[in-house]
């Protein structure tokens, strides 16, 4: 069995159970999510997540930096009959935010879905905190932290008047764990989280979920890069990750302010 | 009458005020732009522009000039003004003269290219032009290629992020839907804490000026908008509980009046705004408006004569002159008030505005 089948089993064991998220006091609609803005959407989480959406009938638009790579992943969507659009930008940079969040509300009409999945690792081999130059952790926090930001605050406006929209921060268990080597990453992934937490309470009067979702560790080429020696056998594949992450996103259960451990989500029933 | 002074760039945080002119009391109040939740009542309904703005100015690079994008066609194509040479620090009455640029002209900015396909028959300055791209690319080539238009009594050009306020989603607008720019994530929570709904409407807002006198006359052009079913709805909800509705900027007031005289009421859809609104006009859907601070010889000001007497407008202008407020993008704000309660039930049945009739 593979990856995806187990994943996709898991959650079919789970469907009717009771889940570790309950609905707090409102209800958030359910079902088709329209329109969808993903970054870092040329490889690994990203792509799956962009294909998964267009799969279901989302109009989307994938944002990268490099060109080719991303017009490849638009092309094979619309290959498959899926609406996708390709935004070459930079989150990390300022001048970029306007004219990729207006051409993406363009091009797809306002967007409902913000996934800010593009990461910065910093340079590999991963180093330990000393040994990392601080122009590296202002570039990591310009990428994971301050380009979000930025993405949030240009989308979320027009979701809080329209009271509908949800803020996607892909974040991981580093956010939590200290794990030795992955500081400038960690550290990103930390403030992302909280950003996240008091964005929710912030936008909860006006009806836009924000959650953090740790995806559990994929078989991407940040991964490789990151521990080029982990036997990709014991790593999910990014297309079962995205399977769940659609689903959860689609069933509306998840409350605003959660942060979600992928791997674990409907699998826990209430004891 | 004094004149009033121009905010020379965006304001601090939470700096702008606000002069409640109450058509009627015929009264006149002084607020910090913070308190226009304390104006409004439970009930009421406030919809906005959600525009984003354009990078309009488009700077040549085939010819000494700047064009500057005005509207957009149905077919993609995009109404826009010669400007000549000259700088945003130029009035654009004091440009250089405007090339003609002919049918079938080609025109390239950077590494965008168009041509010439129609000129304006009584203002050869009004043309059509139509890009040779398409989607993505034509919208990433207009990022990259244009810029924001800027005012000549600014310190400096404007961005992206100071023209485009919070709340904005699709690129209709060529210059900035600025009534919102003072609208603060604090206030709109404000407003929603008081029982006052907050809604959205698209409204390519264009041009304020062209520097030619001639066309300057026939601003505002026709605008496409588009007003969401959900809009709509709140609207009808609104009127039906007897609350107001409050145009958050001109162009809402025009968007949701084109709408209620083509359909008999706001009715959700696309929609092309050709009319102008002045002294006499009746609005059948809107009740007051959040504007800027408008001088008595533009459009803006002839707009808003149609929610409350000239007179009372003309005292509000000089108050607000003696009380330092700003006009223009990044200025102060004026919130007309409704003439009076509306009694609710269809628009049809609202009571005649009393006021001046041209």
């Amino acid at each position: 069995m593979t990856l995806f089948q187990c994943v996709v089993n898991c959650s079919n064991e789970s469907a009717g159970a009771t889940h570790r998220f309950h609905m707090p006091h409102r209800t958030v609609k359910k079902g088709l999510i329209e329109t969808a803005l993903v970054t870092g959407a040329s490889r690994g989480l990203g792509a799956a997540l962009a294909r998964e959406l267009a799969r279901r009938g989302t109009r989307v638009v994938l944002v990268a930096r490099g060109q080719s790579e991303l017009d490849a992943v638009v092309q094979s969507i619309r290959e498959q009959g899926g609406e996708a659009h390709g935004v070459v930008a930079d989150v990390g940079d300022k001048a970029a935010v306007y004219p990729l969040v207006g051409t993406a509300a363009e091009l797809v009409g306002p967007i409902e879905l913000l996934v800010n999945n593009a990461s910065e690792l910093g340079p590999t081999p991963l180093r330990l905190l000393f040994d990392t130059d601080c122009e590296t952790l202002e570039r990591v926090l310009a990428v994971n932290v301050v380009g979000p930001f930025r993405l949030a605050k240009a989308l979320g406006g027009s979701m809080a008047v329209r009271r509908r929209g949800t803020i996607v921060n892909v974040s991981s268990d580093a956010a939590i764990e200290p794990y030795a080597g992955w500081g400038a990453y960690a550290a990103s992934k930390a403030a992302l989280d909280q950003l996240g937490r008091v964005l929710a309470v912030e936008l909860a009067a006006h009806g836009v979920r924000v959650l953090s979702v740790d995806p559990g560790e994929m078989d991407t080429a940040m991964h490789r890069a990151a521990l080029p020696d982990a036997d990709p056998t014991t790593l999910l594949a990014p297309e079962a990750v995205a399977a769940r992450l659609v689903e959860l996103l689609e069933r509306g259960e998840a409350p605003s302010g959660a942060r979600i451990a992928l791997t674990a989500w409907g699998r826990e029933v209430a004891s | 009458m004094t004149a009033l002074a121009a905010a020379v760039e965006p304001r601090a945080y939470g700096s702008e005020r606000l002069l409640a002119v109450d058509p009627a009391q015929g009264a006149l109040s002084h607020h910090a732009f913070r308190e226009l939740p304390s104006l409004l009542l439970p009930g009421d309904l406030a919809v906005l522009n959600d525009a984003a703005t354009l990078p309009a100015a488009l700077r040549l690079t085939s010819h000494d000039a700047e064009l500057r994008l005005a509207t957009r066609e149905p077919n993609g194509d995009f109404l826009a003004v010669v400007l000549g040479a000259g700088t945003f620090r130029m009035p654009t009455e004091a440009r250089g003269p405007a090339p003609l640029l002919a049918v079938g002209e080609r025109v390239t900015i950077d590494t965008l290219a168009g041509a010439i396909v129609g000129v304006d028959p009584v203002d050869s300055r009004l043309v059509r032009v139509r890009f040779e791209l398409a989607g993505a690319a034509l919208f990433r080539a207009l990022y990259r290629a244009g810029h924001a238009i800027s005012y000549a009594y600014h310190a400096r050009a404007s961005e992206l992020w100071d023209v485009n306020h919070r709340f904005a989603s699709r690129p209709w607008a060529f210059e900035s839907p600025s009534a919102a720019l003072p609208l603060t994530f604090e206030v709109l929570g404000a407003l929603r804490q008081r029982g006052v709904e907050v809604a959205s409407l698209t409204h390519a807002a264009g041009l304020s000026s062209t520097g030619s006198p001639s066309l300057d006359r026939r601003l505002p052009f026709p605008e496409r908008y588009e007003i969401p079913a959900a809009t709509s709805a709140l609207i009808a909800t609104t009127r039906a509980r007897g609350g107001r509705v409050f145009a958050m900027g001109t162009t809402v007031v025009r968007a949701l009046e084109s709408s209620a005289l083509e359909h008999g009421l706001v009715r959700a859809g696309p929609g092309v705004a050709r009319l102008v609104i002045g002294p006499g006009f009746r609005p059948r859907a809107v009740d007051g408006v959040l504007t800027g601070m408008h001088e008595p010889t533009t459009s803006h000001f002839a707009l808003i004569s149609a929610f409350a007497p000239t007179p009372l407008l003309a005292d509000a202008l000089a108050a607000a002159g003696r009380e330092g407020y700003l006009q223009h993008e990044f200025g102060d704000a004026c919130l007309i008030l409704p003439r009076g309660r509306a009694s609710g039930g269809a628009l049809r049945d609202r009571p005649p505005a009393s006021g001046p009739r041209r």
